[in-house]
């Protein structure tokens, strides 16, 4: 057993991020959220950085890595908030022309709702003949980065794991990045002469959120590693757990400031939101995972 | 990545998969719980076993007398005694888990000859007298006093909480040798023979109704000046090894106990019907999810050790809140699967409810823990 990061995985980690780093920062994020609209130049970008191709095999054109790798490059993904509809176009790359390099935006049916649809150049729908676009409602989202539609009567995709666990992990990148805004903040900002990290009510706050990240991390990575069904229902509890309560806390150790739109903090908090909705829900995870017990 | 066992490793499970099932059948049955003596000798007996197979000592270094297994072996070693059902380290936590891992880092040879076989042979039972009536997350506030007579430290003070008391041979017991120094510099590790003179040992009644830990009354008790571990008035950072050790490693093999429990509570749920109750199915889910993923917590943190060859650090702490955390909702869940039958003490899982309540306190409050994760991981300031 050599269950942590290999030299490669850490580099492609390190890559990733300056990439992203590079190409949207947080002053990107918020212009994003000024003018909404998917990127096309940046979606090519990630393409020729074979952020869709990455597990398609080499001989297909891709770059013809693992499921482990996928898990470190959504996570930090998620760590940025990258709009648009990255799981899907991954998902497609290999079956819809054009997804693998970024040319193509690709978006799913999941349960009633479509991410994305109005920027989609494919939509997949599960076999079943796509609802003509007249019939999805466009959502007020809740996301000022995520547009959604409502398809009813678009029969359910059936939900692929390899989803779920990349939501998770995006899921993750979020739990371990709003740790750090919280404590980014708490090392600063001072109330009753001393910074309010010092202030056990927030400490304890902090540490809750470390504790939850690190323990989604031991769940994402085994699922990334083990590709198990339930391996990868413990993964995405574990995840949404930590990113739906440390966004919350997070935002909690920001006060008065956590509340207004001029902090990322909510946009944190809304992301997570809209992931917990992906991939069937938390319900069937809890399902399957009780289901084992007894069998 | 990679979470399989690698050839060694294989070979590793599969011998210690053999024994087991030829020794565990030979095992005499397991005494009653307000049994110390009879609890003592069934958990040395098991370690001689151990021993005598060259399991004992898995994880201590080679020249302490262990086998220098690599940290996975170890976890290997939990997770087979555990999942075949061999008895727990019992009577021997302290020994094998920190005691005997602090005299292996920061002992004198003589020391590790003298103290170190027999607890590997599963001859002597050590506890732990660090706590004190006004020290206990307040370690280093400790008052016993120890001044020294020729080769000798006289030791006077009290200790409470002492698990396994009783029965121990050996304590290792933090004293102040410099009251006029800071609280964190004159204190000093000793190991008391619990035989001296002067040593009284009154059990304490936990709120499960037996004798877990007792209080430790010392009266002008005489320890040998050979018997300190570290230097005079360095004690506090041999103190912080031995606790690196309790937190960080102590309670893993627990884990897969814990998941086994959780099987057992979904079958009982399904003989009795509670099954069908959709609430209690998704709650046992989410544990099953939580176990899941301590597991691989433990299988992370034992394999970036191994990578990097560190002792077992703050990380642990990581672990422990969850953990405890974790065991304490098993217990409630186990309550809901019961019903009424939760309140009769003779009903499985009852006991070890009550018994689970001490995890967010022993070995450092979660209160604690959180203060060690913000300050130490996260380096958030002190707070005044
Ligand atoms: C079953 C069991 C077995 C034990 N075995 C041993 C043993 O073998 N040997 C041994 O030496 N000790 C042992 N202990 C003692 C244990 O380590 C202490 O109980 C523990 O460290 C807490 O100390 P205390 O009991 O004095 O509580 P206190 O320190 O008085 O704490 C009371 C409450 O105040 C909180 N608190 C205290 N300080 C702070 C702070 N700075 N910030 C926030 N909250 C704070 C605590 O979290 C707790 O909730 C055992 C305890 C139990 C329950």
């Amino acid at each position: 057993m050599r269950f942590h990061l290999s030299e490669d995985q850490r580099a492609l980690r390190a890559g990733v991020r300056e990439l992203l780093a590079r190409r949207f920062n947080a002053e990107a994020l918020r212009a994003a959220v000024e003018r909404p609209g998917l990127d096309r130049a940046l979606w090519r970008e990630l393409g020729e950085a074979g952020f869709f191709a990455l597990r398609l095999p080499e001989a297909d054109g891709g770059v013809g890595l693992g499921l482990p790798e996928a898990v470190l490059v959504f996570e930090e993904a998620g760590r940025v908030l990258l709009p648009g509809p990255l799981i899907a176009t991954h998902l497609a790359a290999g079956t819809v022309p054009g997804a693998a390099a970024g040319e193509a935006v690709v978006a799913d049916v999941d349960g009633g709702l479509v991410e994305w649809l109005a920027e989609a150049d494919v939509v997949r729908g599960g076999g079943t003949p796509l609802p003509r676009p007249e019939e999805a409602v466009p959502l007020r989202s809740v996301d000022p980065l995520t547009p959604l539609h409502r398809w009813t009567g678009a029969e359910t995709w059936p939900c692929d794991p390899v989803g779920v666990l990349l939501t998770a992990a995006e899921q993750l990148g979020t739990a371990t990045r709003a740790c750090e805004l919280a404590v980014q903040h708490a090392r600063t900002r001072e109330q009753f002469g001393q910074p309010i990290g010092a202030f056990q009510a927030i400490k304890h706050l902090c540490a809750d959120m470390l504790v939850r990240a690190e323990t989604a991390r031991a769940a994402v990575y085994a699922a990334a590693v083990t590709a198990d069904a339930l391996d990868i229902a413990a993964a995405r509890l574990l995840a949404d757990e930590a990113a739906l309560r440390s966004t919350r806390d997070c935002l909690q150790v920001h006060g008065g400031m956590g509340f207004t739109w001029e902090s990322e903090v909510h946009l944190h908090l809304k992301r997570a939101w809209v992931r917990a909705e992906r991939g069937g829900g938390v319900t069937e995870s809890e399902e399957c995972l009780a289901a084992e017990l007894v069998d | 990545m990679d979470l399989t066992d690698t050839p060694e490793e294989q070979e590793f499970r599969a011998r210690l998969r053999e024994w087991l099932a030829i020794v565990l059948p030979t095992l005499p049955p397991k005494p009653s719980p307000d049994d110390w003596p009879g609890r003592r000798a069934h958990d040395l007996g098991w370690q001689r076993m151990l021993y005598d197979a060259g399991y004992a000592g898995l994880h201590w270094p080679a020249d302490a007398g262990g086998r220098g297994a690599t940290p996975t072996q170890h976890l290997i070693f939990l997770e087979e005694t555990e999942r075949a059902g061999a008895p727990y380290v019992g009577a021997g936590f302290v020994g094998l888990l920190h005691a005997g891992p602090t005299i292996a880092a920061e002992g004198t040879a003589g020391q590790r000859a003298r103290w170190l076989p027999p607890i590997l042979r599963g001859e002597e039972v050590w506890c732990q007298g660090f706590s004190e009536p006004d020290a206990g997350s307040d370690l280093a506030a400790l008052r016993t006093r120890a001044r020294r007579d020729g080769d000798d430290y006289v030791v006077n003070g009290s200790k409470i909480w002492t698990s396994h008391a009783e029965v121990a041979d050996w304590c290792e017991l933090l004293v102040r040798t410099d009251p006029a120094a800071t609280k964190h510099r004159g204190i000093t590790w000793l190991a008391l023979p619990m035989d001296t003179p002067g040593v009284t040992v009154r059990p304490l009644r936990t709120l499960a109704g037996s004798a877990e830990f007792a209080e430790v009354f010392l009266d002008e008790v005489r320890v040998p000046v050979a018997n300190r571990v570290g230097d005079e008035n360095d004690g506090w950072r041999v103190t912080m090894v031995t606790l690196a050790f309790e937190r960080g490693t102590a309670f893993v093999g627990e884990v897969v106990a814990c998941r086994r429990v959780l099987g057992e509570l979904a079958r009982e749920a399904r003989r009795t019907g509670r099954w069908d109750d959709p609430v209690l199915r998704r709650r046992l889910g989410r544990l099953n999810a939580e176990f899941r993923a301590l597991w691989r917590l433990t299988q992370w943190n034992v394999s970036e050790a191994q990578a990097s060859g560190r002792v077992p650090g703050v990380g642990g702490s990581v672990f422990k809140l969850r953990y405890s955390h974790a065991r304490q909702e098993l217990y409630d869940a186990a309550a809901d699967v019961l019903g009424d039958a939760a309140l009769d003490l003779d009903r499985p899982w009852v006991l070890d409810r009550l018994s689970s309540l001490s995890y967010t306190i022993a070995a450092g409050t979660s209160q604690i823990q959180h203060n060690i994760v913000a300050e130490r991981i996260l380096g958030l300031p002190k707070g005044r």
